[in-house]
């Protein structure tokens, strides 16, 4: 028993560089496998405070650039009413395929909010935004965060009044996407070499690929709706020793000068989840 | 000012320089990434004990971590450096001069050869650890691991080198009497 007090207080100082080791590096593989650190939700609320601080003064230098993005994306919504449409011909008359939305509520499946994003960077492997919205505004893990121009990333923390947000350009982060002109499907991801750019892996070489080809989120992936915008094909290469495409794809968002993002809720994904975990175990 | 009151300063000042500064920088090339907050527990002075010292690399590595998004990634190599530094400085110079007679490690109390070489090998070590802690989770060749750390270490020199210049610190003979 001495000895191993005298072998405790003769090596203290390694033994203690050890348990500190151990501590980091527990953090950091626990996070990287469940998304939920230790302190998470206390620290992001600081954080979150004193990148809104920073945020209120760098706000001003991209309001031109997102006023720009939010005006755009307006006339594009404008486009789509139904009044904008009247054929010379009066016999014609155009009609809303669906009941009145009023009645439609019950079954609306995304739900938007809108968020400010007060913190984020590019510069890492792994890239986060701090959105001004937390769980008492209802944001929860998992929810879909969207751009005026596209797909921006996935909540994967939340504290009372901050939420990070793991953006597209993360190395773990991936999303089912397809090709808007065949409809064949592939997976979304980044390779972490340039800002600008991801790749989508999983397209059949019989698919016809072209440059400028349009990207979209399909139907499948659970928390992003389908059909919002991920980039368009820039190059693709042709690896002989595999059937599939790898394309690399212009992302639609411009990360870095990302300012309110919408975050979305899908209602209907817990359902989707407790079926799909039940199917599991009948298969076992 | 005193030490502790300069130092909690210092604490602010290094995270805010390189959250807010450094890492809104366009990145140049991913293998590229300034880092220069960890020189703050290079300066912490030569009378803290070993293991405070670790602690307080350990702290500041994980408020850093919290404004990145990554807790732990930046804690470990903070606290090996911060293990490390003590055998460095006892190996480049003389026990019972400088350690006794100044504060902390600076080109002043030190000299530039063993300041800059005590420089050159806890940023190496610190950017191996980190590097390899990335490299681990992403499966990428060999060639990310040398190449970032490589590039890194270069950019952080000279950011070191930069800070050093600009805050040249005089380092207070320190007497009995104080």
């Amino acid at each position: 028993m001495r000895n191993i007090f005298l072998f405790v207080r003769r090596y203290f100082n390694f033994l203690f560089f050890l348990a500190l080791q151990v501590l980091a590096l527990y953090f950091l593989f626990r996070y990287n496998r469940f998304h939920e650190a230790a302190f998470m939700g206390v620290a992001s609320e600081v954080t979150g405070r004193i990148n809104e601080r920073y945020n209120n003064v760098d706000h001003y230098f991209k309001l031109r650039k997102s006023n720009e993005i939010l005006a755009r994306e307006n006339l594009y919504l404008r486009e789509r009413l139904r009044e904008n449409y009247q054929p010379a011909d009066t016999s014609v008359q155009l009609v809303v395929d669906s009941i009145r939305v009023d009645s439609l509520l019950k079954f609306q499946k995304y739900h938007y909010m809108e968020a400010m994003v007060v913190g984020g960077f590019v510069t890492t492997q792994t890239n986060f935004y701090t959105i001004h919205r937390g769980s008492n505004q209802g944001v929860r893990v998992d929810m879909a965060v969207i751009g005026p121009t596209g797909i921006v990333g996935r909540v994967v923390n939340v504290s009372n009044n901050f939420a990070t947000v793991m953006s597209v350009l993360s190395r773990q982060f991936r999303v089912d996407a397809k090709l808007i002109k065949s409809g064949e499907r592939g997976i979304v991801g980044w390779d972490g070499e340039s800002t600008q750019y991801v790749q989508m892996r999983n397209v059949p070489k019989s698919t016809e690929v072209k440059r400028g080809d349009t990207v979209m989120t399909s139907e499948l992936s659970s928390i992003f709706p389908a059909n919002i915008m991920v980039g368009t094909v820039d190059t693709f290469q042709t690896d002989p020793s595999s059937n599939f495409y790898t394309l690399k794809l212009k992302t639609s968002t411009n990360f870095s000068t990302v300012q309110y993002v919408y975050v979305v809720q899908n209602s209907q994904l817990e359902e989707q989840k407790l079926l799909e975990a039940a199917t599991k175990k009948t298969n076992e | 000012m005193s030490d502790l009151l300069k130092n909690m300063i210092r604490f602010a000042a290094f995270i805010l320089v390189q959250v807010f500064i450094l890492h809104k920088i366009p990145p140049l090339h991913r293998f590229v990434v300034p880092y220069i907050y960890f020189l703050y527990i290079i300066w912490l002075p030569f009378s803290i004990s070993r293991t405070w010292l670790m602690v307080i690399a350990f702290v500041f590595g994980l408020t850093l971590d919290y404004f990145l998004g990554t807790p732990g990634l930046h804690a470990a190599p903070c606290v090996l450096i911060a293990y490390v530094r003590p055998f460095l400085v006892n190996m480049l110079i003389r026990q019972e001069s400088t350690e006794q007679s100044y504060g902390s490690p600076s080109i002043h109390s030190m000299g530039w050869a063993p300041y800059g070489l005590l420089v050159f090998v806890l940023t190496l070590l610190h950017h191996s650890y980190l590097v390899a802690l990335e490299w681990l989770q992403f499966k990428e060749s060999f060639f990310y691991f040398v190449g970032k750390v490589l590039a890194s270490t270069a950019v952080s020199m000279v950011l070191i080198l930069v800070t050093e210049l600009l805050f040249y610190r005089k380092e207070r003979y320190r007497t009995n009497a104080a």
